[in-house]
């Protein structure tokens, strides 16, 4: 196997996850995320998350976080309005770490 | 779990929050540690060495049993510029005296995690998984429990071993949320390949492994990249300042991939398979990142929760330091004759165990580190500087001190600069 570019869907693909369905750990107003200037989530993410849709604002979802927390710490509008750690057992489960 | 009153419920089943685990129940305390993740290590993510010193404080001969990788006996440094690459490789035997303990080692959390943990069980100490700690329960301005999956759960003290983002110690009035400057986020790819292609790579005899950090691999942004070798797997990552990634305007994953891509890297992982990625943030501030308080009445904070990592450039201390503050938490518990003295003793034993003392002495990196020519210029001129010495055309050289300075300027650097940065380096360290 060559080893070659990955891109993170791919790459998050090889992680091992329980998403949380009924309760997301990470949610966004994203009335405040649209009017934000600087966006830094779309390119600070560890896993290239956060995207900008159709008309400029932002579409996430949180099923393939790793839980870093740079997104909550580099939010400066606030459109992050919930950040915590996913329920017990449920988020990413690292086999190597 | 009952209306039991344990001596210390522990958050987070990491290092320190073992380390402490394990010593309180060893002198027969009743310890509850509460760990989020499915499994212990599930949630973490390293470079990742770990300094065996501190394993051998907590209990001698526990090295020997642990789940670790590869012995380090190769120290690297690395820097690059554009497609070029210079390579430091320091061997040093001593460090790894056959019958003794080596000093450090490759480790893998999810692996090394479990194992420390299992060894706290058979001490005594109950360690329950897949449950997340919400709150803290606060009677008469002091800690006395913990809410954590619906229950409510009470201990003498309450020690806050939950990571770089300590929710808890947040949750308990001791710390701010993290200020994005005192922080560096890390991708990470673990890439799976035959032990022995890694022997024959890193030129490594069966158990020997290799310990790598990279400069100049971040396109100008404070941060690097490290490479470390397991027993049939690479830790290949990089660390950058998020900050500056924002001002940059590249995405962080995409930085790393080409980072990964560079023609002195991927020779190294070629016909290797990822099979994870993982991201976290780290400590980046050293000795003054360190809360101005870590404790308060029936609650103490330990290991990254407590900024308890230094950044030297050449190797990163983290995962010793919090074995250190956990096995000082677990002193301070068993040595207090009142719980209104075990944060003060706390305190003395961070100074005992020689962690503080540590931190203060390494102050001095995080202003090093902080020249911003260390993460492009300065690897370039570097890179530069070996591309005169070494290339041989059959023209004319110039002199020496000419290329240099040749080199310098075309770099846009004074030497004004120069001195300047140098000067700052020196009284930095």
């Amino acid at each position: 196997m060559n080893i070659d570019r990955m891109q993170t869907p791919e790459l998050l693909s090889l992680n091992k996850f329980n998403v949380d369905e009924e309760e997301p750990h990470i949610v966004l107003d994203k009335e405040i995320c649209a009017r934000c200037e600087d966006k830094p989530c779309l390119v600070v993410c560890s896993a290239g998350l956060y995207k900008l849709d159709k008309s400029g604002g932002i579409s996430f979802d949180y099923a393939g976080c790793l839980e870093c927390g740079t997104c909550r710490i580099m939010c400066k509008d606030k459109g992050i309005v919930k950040w915590v750690y996913p329920r017990g057992t449920f988020g990413v489960s690292f086999r190597h770490g | 779990m009952g209306d039991e009153n344990f001596d210390a419920i522990v958050i987070g089943a990491g290092p320190a929050g073992i380390a402490c685990a394990y010593t309180l129940a060893k002198q027969g305390k009743t310890v509850l540690v509460i760990e989020r993740g499915d499994s212990a290590g599930s949630k973490n993510v390293t470079g990742g060495r770990f300094y065996t010193y501190a394993l051998e404080m907590v209990d001698r001969g526990l090295t020997a049993e642990a789940a670790l990788e590869r012995k380090v006996t190769h120290e690297q440094i690395m820097m690059l510029s554009g497609n070029r690459a210079i390579s430091v490789d320091y061997y040093d035997p001593s460090f790894n005296r056959v019958g003794g303990t080596a000093q450090s080692f490759t480790i893998l959390r999810a692996v090394f995690d479990p194992w420390f943990a299992g060894k706290a069980e058979e001490m005594g100490a109950t360690v329950v998984c897949g449950i997340r700690v919400d709150d803290v329960i606060e009677k008469e301005g002091k800690i006395v429990g913990v809410i954590a999956g619906g229950d409510e759960m009470y201990a003498n003290v309450v020690v806050a071993a939950d990571g770089v983002n300590s929710f808890i110690a947040q949750k308990a009035g001791l710390i701010k949320d993290i200020e994005s400057h005192a922080v560096a986020v890390g991708v990470k790819e673990i890439i799976e390949l035959p032990a022995q292609t890694i022997e024959q790579r890193f030129n490594l005899k069966s158990e020997e492994g290799a310990a790598r950090l990279i400069l100049g691999c971040t396109e100008g942004i404070h941060g690097g990249g490290f490479l470390y070798t397991n027993k049939e797997s690479i830790s290949l990552g990089a660390v950058f300042m998020p900050e500056e990634v924002a001002r940059h305007g590249r995405s962080l994953p995409e930085m790393f991939q080409e980072f990964k891509m560079h023609p002195a890297i991927c020779p190294l992982l070629e016909g290797g398979k990822t099979v994870e990625y993982g991201g976290h943030l780290v400590a980046e501030e050293g000795y003054r990142g360190i809360p101005k308080k870590l404790y308060r009445e029936g609650f103490l904070v330990c290991g990254e929760a407590a900024g308890f990592v230094v950044n030297l450039g050449y190797t990163i201390r983290g995962l010793d330091l919090a074995v250190l503050s956990g096995l000082a938490a677990a002193k301070a518990i068993l040595e207090a004759a009142s719980p209104a003295k075990v944060g003060p003793a706390y305190m003395q034993q961070l100074e005992a165990v020689k962690l503080l003392p540590i931190m203060r002495a390494l102050d001095g990196f995080t202003d090093a580190l902080d020249i911003p020519n260390l993460f492009g210029t300065y690897p370039k001129v570097a890179a530069d500087l070996f591309q005169k010495l070494y290339a041989v055309d059959g023209s004319v050289p110039d002199h020496l001190r000419k290329q240099i300075w040749g080199v310098v300027k075309g770099n846009k650097l004074t030497l004004r600069q120069l001195f300047a940065d140098g000067i700052r380096g020196m009284k930095a360290l």
